[in-house]
């Protein structure tokens, strides 16, 4: 077990309070951070270069290369992936990581490899993402890892190049609040309309300085994906990190994955994440709960995370929000997205359809898309993408029949990356174009210079690429049998 | 990261106020994947004017900046200090940096000094009286010397400690590296490890 660290308080403490704890290098004095040690660093090619030169520029070593891992996954083309990168930069950035990987030794899966992917696909794929430890990588969306009960955030260059020489970042403890969702989730809604809904009561700025924990009875019944989706997510509601408490799916899931613990380590470990659930009693910083039997598919109007509504909604006006800000934001973003308050969600048609991105793109997500569009056409005119996580998730999914499913539908089958969930390579949306999209982030460009975002699960996704406006499945004409988990 | 105690070069007057960081490297050259060699980027537009102060080639090789006040302003690029620092800044003289600047600028080795405005009208004018003359920067004591001129310049404490010391943010944790190590002997065997790859 854990040595124990002299100056922890013996108070009942939540999850965060107990990961952070057992990776206190230095105990910060007087108002200066903690020194906390990293288990896990992920990189990839878009915020490392740097990082490596400044180790080079110090003569410094990496410290920790069999705690650090690389894939690339922001510049990869996901079309003739054998070919190479059209876009200088991009293939600069890839080329670098490339060099610098072989300098440092740092374990790189580059594009081709059997385990190349998203980041954040990759990492709990290989069974490196597990309980209670912390996680770190130059990229928001880190807060993924937190499903496993990891502390896990997203962090910037320079940090990068700290962790590389150090394995330890000094910072300092945050706060923590208890998102409790409770209830059972009704058919056709999944771990993405849950996060949507966060998202939209308590802002893209509630989270802000605080670790979300994801609590309560809808959270438990999900699997690992529907709580990675969620975890995901966190960023966008201003958190650094999102974490649910490990369980019997956790284990389950880490199983028999080829960096899982084996034998006496395993059972060491199961003993450990066993003691790691936040205790009776601990108290957080503050406290959300939804009512998860009253949600319902969920998707945005606007340009930011937190602009969302019900599927089943209508358009909202400027003057539904009593806020100076917000109903300038929703002006704004209302003239972006070229919408008119009042209209039906359900009557906006897209132009597109990503299936994709480090929210949505695992084994389970692409499932459920094929379980809706399977033996169906797509709609005319609707471009339709599928794009898996990891080049191990394209193949599972092809060893399913998946990708013929989607192929039958009309949808472009492609090679893993972050794809069109941001214009960094050539998946993009064309200015005006609107898509319906499993990625997390409506901002403005984000998909492609002036391209219009819709946030939606994958069923949605489905049912939109099928129906060509924003649908749910139970908005098909033969009604299909969806599970809740997704 | 270099130990800093004294440094003496050639000092040239930048007579701008609120120089923000798009000033000294414009959005364009932050596409690189470098960490060094922004010399070529440091002040780029105000450089194509042959009359800009840097072209002057009295200031050549110039490693001692003084600017008007709020200097460093906009957005938190790091690369605002790497481009001085590539060009060969070892000190930047000012009555006000932006806080952002002035902690980047610290944890690169590069000193920013607070000086008054009269010391700052001082100091243009002996270096106009005197174009291409040296200063000396003196950490320890907190002062800059050009020609019979000395004037005081404000740092605070913990970054002239670090500058003194010659530690960046890495070299202040690495001081801690016994606890580190200490901290890795303990770590159990399940946690994961990348390597080997099984």
């Amino acid at each position: 077990m854990s040595t124990p660290v002299p100056g922890i308080p013996d108070h009942p403490r939540t999850l965060a309070e107990k990961v952070w704890d057992d990776h206190l290098v230095v105990k910060g004095e007087n108002g200066e951070p903690d020194l906390i040690y990293i288990d896990l660093h992920l990189v990839h090619e878009v915020t490392s270069p740097q990082a490596f030169d400044g180790l080079r520029a110090e003569g410094r070593p990496v410290r920790r290369p069999d705690l650090t891992i690389a894939t690339e996954d922001h510049n990869t083309p996901t079309l003739d992936i054998d070919k190479p990168i059209a876009d200088l930069t991009s293939r600069t950035q890839i080329e670098t990581l490339r060099r610098n990987a072989a300098e440092f030794g740092v374990r790189l899966h580059p594009l081709g490899d059997r385990e190349q992917g998203i980041v954040h696909v990759v990492g709990p794929q290989l069974g490196l993402t597990m309980p209670g430890i912390t996680v770190v990588c130059g990229d928001s969306h880190t807060s993924t890892h937190g499903a496993f009960g990891a502390m896990a955030f997203g962090i910037g260059t320079s940090e990068v190049e700290h962790v590389l020489a150090t394995q330890t970042l000094p910072l300092k403890p945050f706060k923590t609040m208890a998102i409790t969702v409770e209830g059972e989730l009704k058919p056709g809604v999944t771990a993405k309309d849950i996060i949507l809904a966060v998202i939209a009561k308590i802002g893209t700025n509630g989270g802000q300085g605080y670790v979300l924990e994801y609590r309560g009875s809808a959270i438990r019944s999900l699997s690992m994906e529907g709580r990675m989706t969620i975890c995901n997510m966190s960023i966008e509601a201003g958190a650094r990190a999102g974490m649910v408490a490990p369980d019997e799916t956790t284990f389950e899931y880490l199983k028999g994955r080829p960096h899982a613990p084996k034998g006496k380590d395993w059972d060491d470990a199961v003993a450990y994440w066993r003691t790691l659930p936040t205790d009776e009693g601990a108290v957080f910083d503050a406290e959300v709960f939804i009512d998860a039997t009253e949600l319902e598919p969920f998707v945005t109007w606007g340009t930011n995370p937190g602009q969302g509504v019900s599927l089943s909604g209508v358009v909202p006006s400027p003057d539904d929000f009593d806020d100076p800000n917000e109903r300038a934001a929703a002006e704004r973003a209302l003239e972006y997205m070229d919408l008119e308050p009042g209209t039906p969600m359900k009557e906006i048609p897209v132009d597109a359809v990503f299936m994709g991105s480090c929210t949505n793109s695992r084994i389970e997500d692409l499932r459920a898309f094929a379980s809706i569009v399977k033996g169906r056409k797509k709609a005319d005119g609707v471009r339709v993408m599928v794009v898996p996580g990891s080049a191990r998730v394209r193949l599972e999914a092809e060893a399913e029949g998946l990708d013929k499913i989607f192929e039958e539908f009309g949808a472009e089958w492609r090679f893993a990356g972050c794809s069109m969930c941001l214009g960094m390579n050539p998946d993009q949306l064309a200015p005006g174009e609107r898509c319906a999209s499993t990625s997390n982030r409506n901002f403005e460009g984000r998909q492609g210079k002036g391209g219009r975002t819709h946030l939606v699960s994958p069923l949605v996704a489905a049912a939109t690429a099928i129906r060509g406006t924003l649908s749910s499945p139970a908005d098909l004409d033969a009604p299909v049998l969806v599970g809740t988990e997704a | 990261m270099e130990k800093f105690t004294t440094h003496t070069g050639v000092v040239a007057p930048l007579k701008r106020s609120a120089v923000d960081t798009d000033q000294i490297i414009p959005a364009v050259y932050l596409k690189r994947v470098t960490k060094t060699g922004f010399e070529d980027a440091l002040f780029a537009s105000w450089r194509q004017d042959p009359e800009f102060v840097l072209n002057q080639p009295v200031f050549a090789g110039a490693s001692i900046l003084v600017a008007g006040p709020d200097f460093g302003t906009g957005s938190s690029r790091e690369h605002a200090v790497w481009a001085l620092r590539d060009y060969g800044f070892k000190v930047v003289l000012s009555p006000k940096f932006a806080d952002i600047f002035r902690g980047n600028a610290g944890k690169q080795g590069l000193l920013t000094g607070a000086i008054s405005d009269a010391d700052l009208e001082a100091v243009w004018a002996a270096i106009d009286a005197e174009p291409g003359i040296r200063m000396t920067v003196d950490l320890e004591a907190r002062t800059a010397t050009l020609g019979a001129l000395t004037v005081p310049f404000e740092i605070d404490d913990y970054t002239r400690w670090r500058l003194l010391e010659g530690l960046d943010d890495i070299g202040l944790t690495l001081r801690n590296e016994d606890k580190i190590a200490q901290f890795e002997a303990r770590r159990e065997a399940w946690r994961p490890r990348t390597l080997p790859i099984p």
